[in-house]
């Protein structure tokens, strides 16, 4: 049991967090939590494919002279740290423009609320 | 109505654990991705990474020649991402609307 | 709720204090003080990329949090000596054309697109060819991301 939790823990917390922003995206009604929520999303799928590429006993992925490139198994897995470098700018971008839209839809209806929102906009 | 969104959000939650407690466990060496061959018998793609990239391009930093070499055509389309969410900004943010 | 209130579709800047100096001298001169400094350590951070954890994209978005800073304290106005607000977007748009001038240097020497080791740089061995074809594609990385963050910003303030 102690073994499973020790393998598992970042895993089950992380689907936690998706779970959570997910709520928020689906429940809340103001549209700056809906986007909070759908930044948890991201941040929580970065952080998955992290802590996939973590290795028992490894170093950051920068060559060192005395370790030498013989036993990869003393080096994280390079491929997911750089896939999600370019994946946390595309979120904050798409943070941006989702901030874009809400300051327009602001702009034009004077709310963020979605109920009455939906009422203003008939 | 209000009952269902938790329910299918419970539901969600437990389809994720279920798969999730398939995966190998943290800090695995010999799960598939950290392997040297996967099945088919070709190299995987990190250890490869780790074991030619200094060779290939002469930077310690592994990271950063997968970024600007391997990859450098994911890298392309990423920046172009950038650039087109700037300018979706702009025009979100100063369209000129006509009044009714 | 059913009268909206008045709003006048030319004055699009969301809060006018954002547009003057702040009034708290400690957060004035601290911003001042700690934002050349800032863009020193994303300088540093983005040249110093090949070596060690840094590179194109953590680069930018410290030089960029330089400039956000002396934004959020000096006031949009005073703030356009260092950034003007019109410059902004089209330099994030030469940052992405650096890149892609670089990926078509090499097919006009006759290689594939992105294929380093047949940059116009002459006495070089291939590896160190691909060592600055990195470099520069780095730089057009950093170039776009920082000022493409700055835009961002201008844009949600809207003035």
């Amino acid at each position: 049991m102690l073994e499973f939790i020790e393998g598992y823990y970042a895993y089950i917390f992380l689907a936690l967090l998706f779970t959570i922003g997910l709520y928020g995206m689906m429940v809340k009604r103001n549209l700056m939590k809906k986007i909070l929520g759908m930044s948890m999303v991201q941040i929580s799928t970065i952080m998955f494919w992290l802590v996939s590429a973590f290795k028992e006993g490894a170093g950051v992925t920068v060559l060192n002279e005395r370790i030498g490139v013989d036993n990869p198994d003393l080096y994280f897995n390079p491929l997911p740290h750089t896939l999600m470098l370019t994946a946390i700018v595309v979120a904050v971008i798409t943070l941006g423009v989702s901030f874009a839209l809400a300051i327009a839809i602001y702009r034009e209806y004077q709310t963020l609320d979605e109920p009455s929102l939906l009422e203003r906009m008939k | 109505m209000k009952a269902l969104r938790y329910i299918v959000l419970v539901a969600f939650f437990g389809v994720l654990m279920t798969a999730v407690v398939k995966l190998p466990p943290r800090g695995d060496v010999s799960s598939p991705v950290h392997r040297r061959t996967n099945a088919a018998g070709t190299p995987v793609a990190g250890t490869y990474y780790i074991q030619n990239a200094y060779k290939d391009a002469k930077t310690p930093n592994m990271v950063t020649v997968i970024l600007g070499d391997y990859r450098s055509l994911d890298t392309l389309g990423e920046t172009i991402v950038v650039l087109i969410g700037g300018i979706a900004c702009f025009y979100i943010l100063n369209v000129r609307r006509r009044k009714p | 709720m059913s009268e909206f209130p008045e709003h006048d579709p030319k004055d699009h800047c969301l809060d006018e204090s954002l547009k003057e100096p702040t009034d708290s001298l400690i957060v004035h001169a601290t911003a001042r003080g700690i934002a050349p400094f800032i863009l020193l350590i994303g300088l540093y951070v983005f040249f110093h990329g090949h070596y060690s954890p840094g590179g194109g994209f953590q680069g930018g978005v410290l030089l960029a949090v330089g400039f956000l800073l002396l934004r959020l304290s000096l006031g949009v106005r005073l703030s356009q000596i260092v950034m003007p607000h019109r410059l902004t977007l089209r330099a994030s748009a030469i940052g992405a054309l650096l890149f892609v001038a670089v990926g078509l240097s090499a097919v006009i020497m006759g290689g594939n697109f992105l294929d380093y080791h047949l940059l116009p740089i002459p006495g070089l061995a291939p590896e160190y060819l691909r060592y600055f074809g990195i470099l520069l594609v780095e730089v057009g990385v950093t170039v776009t991301v920082t000022f493409t963050l700055v835009a961002i910003y201008d844009e949600l303030l809207g003035c």
